[in-house]
């Protein structure tokens, strides 16, 4: 919403510079987007006089003219057909910001000859579409002017951006009636007398709704004029309408305009002589379209408010008129329409064609219901002023529907909701400054503030008026008596495994829950239920089920800007269905590519593997506290790693957690990427809920009394028995004893026959009641090959 | 032997420990000295035949003499063992100025830790974290935050649908604010509430300044005499905390939200120095939040007496906030997993937000 300050002040008497007035308008919540004022931003351009215009030496159409600014005589090369000696004109120096075309003017040389700056036209200046030729002034303007402030264009020109429930204030009244109550100044009185019509119009209108639906135009007011001379409108209305960006028409439409902005009371006008029979409000007709004023055909469905003649519809009510009734130059007669049309009916056909109108924008926010006839009565009196002509009596169909209502307000409900402490007699006179009336059920709100809906609002109102900086600040009331942390043990979970994988060398991404499809079908997912309907591409068109996709498709793009190895993590949601709150799960997931050690003086590069991987997964799980000996790993793991070369991590028997591998050789493919590339996901919401414990103190510290041994085993085994087997049995020959075993050594080739390997474990030995004696140890020794034999057929490599 | 020739021999064998050039050397000095046959040795085992005037005074000569000698041979022993050290030393010698072995340094996304440094000032403010899906339906997001269908907020947020399950005429939604957190959380348990929500949402958006997922943080404390008073002084103090700056002022400004009833938008003061944002400082005015109390017909329909309980709620951009505070240019960039990017940006794994030893460093 534009307007300026001399608008303003045709309905506020204050004194404010735009400065204070802007100031105020954001502290009522009338938020100020911009102020500009075209006296300073053209203060360089001045009123200047043509001494003497020569052909151009090089060109037919331009002219060499000899400028005197003033200050100076300068000369400038115009192409206008009208520069002609001792005209007076409108001058810009090099380095005026042409508002017409948003350049900075520079010196120049056209054809040969210097020029100086440039005589402009209005539409350079930006305050019409005129172009036919250069600003061409009375023989009285004082040469050395500033144009601009000549020309009454120095006027603070306010933008403020309005939210949504702000109806009022689509009219320059009603910000003036705000700022009024916020103390800026008064607001001018606004005297309707209804003009008595000559004739009965002709034209009658008539609405015609099914039953029940008579909300979509409840009433029409109408009035037709005869007699009218149409035209350009007067140069103060162009310049409004140009100073708030409207492009003036005619009369009769910028009339209608600048009453939409002024008392934000939308009007239609219809050259009368071509409406054939009586108007007529109803729904569209299959089939039914019209030309519209902006040049485009609209159908007219049967759930769209039509505005009709007998020759079917001639527009979308409170939306756009046709060209078909459309008023021209010509016009001799014309018929004004008032009328309310449904907000959502309005928003929803607006919506539908695309169009955005002037009018649809208010009526789709709520057009005042009591403004209708008074703003016929208006209108009829300014039609009259500007281009003459007789009017009718009104037409009227339908009724204004019943806006009162009225909320109680405690008034200390300001200060226990609103936080500011008023007294009810500044309350009050907010109020009723804001247009409310007391009433005995409590405040009426005015009835062009559909917003107002229950006490809040009320009090709303009335902070807002006052001004929220005067509420007082206060700290939160804290629980004394309470403790408890800021996050639940699982987004703890979250916390730790971000900082713990940081910690591994992996960076964390943070990638869109949304893939292209055919990466989510890699990775199993894709199902239509988790499509989009109307993704931003078909490369963001689908949830994710896996975190793995956006990291491959972020490391693939580094890879691109040259990287060679890198390591990515993500903490987030994926996605198994479109399910509520159970469909997603939140995953840490991690992918590494290329050498996990680079090659140095310290030794050759190693490239990732699935052990990395691997290490990434249970470094991960240690961190919330769930050591190696508590997760499973078996082989194989989903189908989107190597089959050979990944595994699957479980808790228990049942609780698969995750898995880790080296990607599939078709998934690298899928991304355009040269491998190798290894990775894990790990379903942290598959982590069982952390215990609670009634105490923070740690167990007694017991360290053991006797010295531990070690023992180390070199089998031989078939190479289809997996390592675990072997360190399970080893653990299992004396659970006493034993406090840890595991694998140092792996061993294929040269000694070790085809289609075996040799593993070599190393046992820790704890006694806990006295030094083990050398043949208690070569018990447990050939206790542990025993149980080793036995479980896997492995034996002792000699 | 008499005393000079003792005193001689003293001399010679010390000169010839002196002379020892290593350790081999030295022992053949020591055995030919005090060995079983050694010069020393053969004189001590004259004592036994002589008169016991005499064998006390030789004796005591000749114990002068081997500890003499000993002494000599020591001192010789631990100048060559040192020698020996330092040469030792001066061959492990290595070039320090070598690079240390790689190791890969990770760092967090920039947004993950303003979470945690959000977390920890409202936490100390009395608020938990509370979370909820990212995929919503129409009541969570729109109709119990008093948003109707026909609202023009709801053409606002530019919402992504999902196809949804078969034959459902309401298809699911990815959520546009985390607000619909506010709704779960009053449905699942009697008031009062005090929660923070940081999550990621998602608007059918996208130019320099809008992807179409970007986080966002809420706040709803609901109480029984929870007024717009403690909305501003809540918001006050978690801005100073947040910006590390007491220099951070606030301005609310009158706004409209359906689910807030007053409703203000909050904007900081920043200034522009070298083409970097510094909030804290100046005197230019940056919209950074909105919030409001909580209307009352979204209390009710989550199930919450207005009569009895009032409070306020909050939302704001954490890619934005995370922006401005450490002066990241473009939002774009945040989620491209550009790893220069986030090894410029991110944080160190230690860098562990605490009020104790200071939000940031």
């Amino acid at each position: 919403m534009k307007f300026t300050r001399a608008w303003l002040a045709d309905h506020l008497d204050t004194d404010a510079d735009p400065g204070r007035i802007a100031d105020t308008l954001t502290a009522i919540g009338l938020e100020v987007e911009s102020i500009a004022d075209r006296a300073k931003d053209l203060a360089r351009v001045v009123i200047a006089r043509v001494i003497e215009a020569k052909p151009h030496p090089n060109a037919d159409k331009l002219r060499v003219c000899l400028v005197d600014t003033g200050s100076e005589r300068v000369q400038v090369v115009c192409g206008a057909p009208n520069a002609r000696s001792g005209m007076i004109g409108a001058f810009a120096p090099p380095g005026t910001r042409i508002p017409g075309t948003g350049l900075d003017l520079k010196k120049g040389t056209i054809r040969g000859v210097e020029s100086n700056g440039m005589l402009v036209s209005e539409r350079e200046m930006g305050i019409s579409d005129q172009h036919e030729g250069i600003i061409d002034l009375p023989a009285d303007a004082p040469v050395g002017a500033n144009w601009a402030k000549w020309a009454g264009l120095d006027d603070a020109v306010f933008e403020i951006k309005l939210t949504p429930n702000r109806p009022d204030c689509l009219g320059v009244r009603g910000v003036a009636r705000d700022l009024a109550a916020a103390g800026l100044g008064r607001l001018k009185p606004l005297e309707i007398k209804p003009i008595a019509g000559a004739y009965d119009s002709p034209i009658a209108v008539r609405l015609d709704f099914p039953a029940g639906e008579g909300k979509a135009c409840p009433l029409f007011v109408g009035r037709m004029i005869r007699g009218v001379r149409n035209g350009p409108s007067p140069a103060w209305l162009r310049d409004r309408l140009t100073a708030i960006g409207l492009r003036p028409i005619s009369t009769l439409v910028d009339m209608t305009n600048y009453v939409t902005f002024d008392l934000g009371r939308p009007l239609h006008v219809f050259d009368a002589d071509k409406v054939k029979g009586d108007i007529v409000a109803r729904f569209g007709r299959s089939g039914e379209s019209f030309l519209a004023l902006n040049g485009k055909t609209y159908a007219v469905e049967p759930d769209m408010t039509a505005i009709c003649d007998d020759s079917g519809a001639l527009g979308l009510g409170g939306i756009m008129g046709g060209q078909s009734t459309g008023c021209t130059a010509d016009t001799k007669t014309v018929f004004v329409e008032a009328a309310l049309f449904d907000p959502l009916r309005t928003a929803a056909t607006g919506r539908r064609h695309g169009i955005q109108s002037d009018a649809r924008y208010r009526f789709e926010r709520g057009v005042d219901p009591a403004f209708v006839a008074a703003g016929m009565e208006w209108a009829t009196r300014l039609t009259m002023q500007l281009c003459g002509g007789e009017p009718s009596n009104l037409v009227v169909a339908g009724q204004a529907p019943d806006w009162t209502r009225a909320y109680a307000l405690r008034p200390d409900r300001v200060a226990t909701l609103g936080g500011i402490d008023l007294p009810e007699a500044e309350q009050r006179r907010i109020l009723v400054a804001l247009g409310f009336a007391a009433k005995p059920g409590g405040w009426q709100p005015p009835s062009w503030r559909p917003d107002i809906l229950g006490e809040a609002d009320l009090v709303e109102e009335i902070a807002r008026i006052a001004g929220f900086e005067r509420i007082p600040a206060l700290p939160m009331p804290r629980e004394l008596d309470r403790h408890r942390p800021g996050v639940s043990p699982a987004q703890r979970r979250v916390r730790i495994v971000k900082r713990a994988l940081a910690e591994r060398g992996l960076t964390e991404a943070i990638t869109y829950s949304f893939v292209a499809r055919a990466h989510a079908r890699v990775f199993g997912g894709g199902g239509d239920d988790l499509m989009l309907q109307n993704p931003m591409s078909s490369e963001l068109d689908c949830m994710r089920p896996s975190l793995l996709p956006g990291l491959i498709d972020a490391m693939r793009r580094n890879v691109d800007r040259g990287l060679g190895d890198g390591a990515l993590f993500e903490v987030g949601p994926q996605y198994a269905s479109a399910t509520l709150v159970t469909g997603q799960t939140v995953a840490a997931s991690g992918i590494r590519l290329g050498q996990a050690q680079r090659a140095g003086w310290t030794g050759p590069a190693r490239p990732a593997d699935a052990f990395d991987a691997k290490a990434d997964a249970l470094a991960a799980l240690a961190a919330l506290g769930l050591g190696e000996s508590a997760i499973g790993i078996e082989a194989g793991a989903a189908a989107w790693y190597h089959p050979g070369r990944s595994g699957t991590l479980k808790l228990g028997p049942k609780t698969v957690l995750g898995w880790f591998g080296e990607l599939h050789p078709e998934v690298l493919e899928r991304f355009d990427l040269a491998g190798p590339l290894v990775g894990f996901e790990l379903v942290l919401d598959a982590l069982p809920p952390a215990k609670a414990r009634p105490g923070r103190a740690r167990p007694a510290f017991a360290p053991p009394q006797y010295p531990a041994v070690e023992r180390d085993f070199a089998f031989v085994v078939d190479r289809a028995v997996t390592a675990d087997r072997l360190v399970k049995a080893a653990r299992q020959a004396d659970k006493k004893l034993i406090e840890q075993a595991g694998v140092f050594d792996v061993y294929a080739g040269q000694g070790v026959a085809e289609g075996k390997v040799s593993i070599a474990l190393r046992v820790r030995l704890q006694p806990t009641e006295r030094t083990l004696t050398e043949a208690e140890i070569e018990a447990v020794a050939a206790r542990v090959v025993e149980a080793v034999a036995k479980a896997t057929g492995a034996t002792l490599r000699t | 032997m008499d005393r000079d020739s003792i005193d001689r021999l003293g001399a010679e064998l010390a000169a010839a420990a002196d002379a020892a050039a290593d350790t081999a050397a030295l022992e053949a000095v020591r055995v030919a000295a005090l060995g079983k046959k050694g010069r020393v040795t053969e004189l001590m085992k004259g004592l036994g035949a002589m008169a016991p005037e005499a064998r006390r005074a030789a004796g005591q000569s000749l114990n002068q003499l081997r500890d003499r000698i000993e002494a000599a041979i020591a001192a010789r022993a631990e100048a060559i063992r040192r020698r020996d050290r330092t040469a030792k030393l001066a061959e492990e010698k290595v070039d320090v100025t070598l690079p240390v072995r790689p190791t890969a340094e990770g760092k967090l996304h920039p947004v993950s830790q303003v979470i945690d440094e959000v977390t920890e000032i409202f936490a100390a403010m009395g608020f938990v974290v509370a979370e909820g899906p990212d995929i919503e339906d129409d009541f969570h997001n729109f109709t119990a935050l008093n948003i109707p269908p026909e609202h023009p907020a709801r053409q606002m947020h530019d919402t992504f649908y999902l196809a949804g399950g078969a034959g459902s005429n309401a298809p699911p939604l990815l959520r546009t604010h985390t607000s619909p957190v506010q709704v779960r959380t009053m449905q699942a348990g009697p008031p009062p509430y005090r929660i923070v929500v940081p999550g990621r949402t998602y608007r059918r958006d996208s130019d320099q300044t809008h992807t179409p997922m970007f986080h966002q943080i809420e706040g709803l404390a609901i109480d029984r005499s929870i007024t717009m008073g403690h909305l501003k002084g809540c918001l006050e103090e978690f801005a100073r905390a947040f910006f590390e700056s007491d220099q951070v002022r606030m301005r609310f400004r009158p706004s409209h939200f359906p689910f807030t009833e007053p409703s203000a938008e909050v904007d900081i003061n920043y200034t522009v120095e070298n083409g970097v944002v510094r909030v804290g400082a100046g005197e230019r005015w940056m919209e950074i939040l909105g919030c409001g109390m909580v209307h009352p017909k979204v209390l009710e329909m989550c199930g919450v007496d207005p009569a009895q309980w009032q409070g306020f709620a909050f939302g704001m951009g954490l890619d934005r906030i995370a922006m401005l505070k450490y002066g990241i240019p473009d939002l774009r960039t945040m989620f491209e997993g550009d790893l220069r990017w986030l090894a410029h940006y991110g944080f160190s794994p230690l860098d562990l937000p605490s009020f104790g030893q200071g939000l940031s460093r």
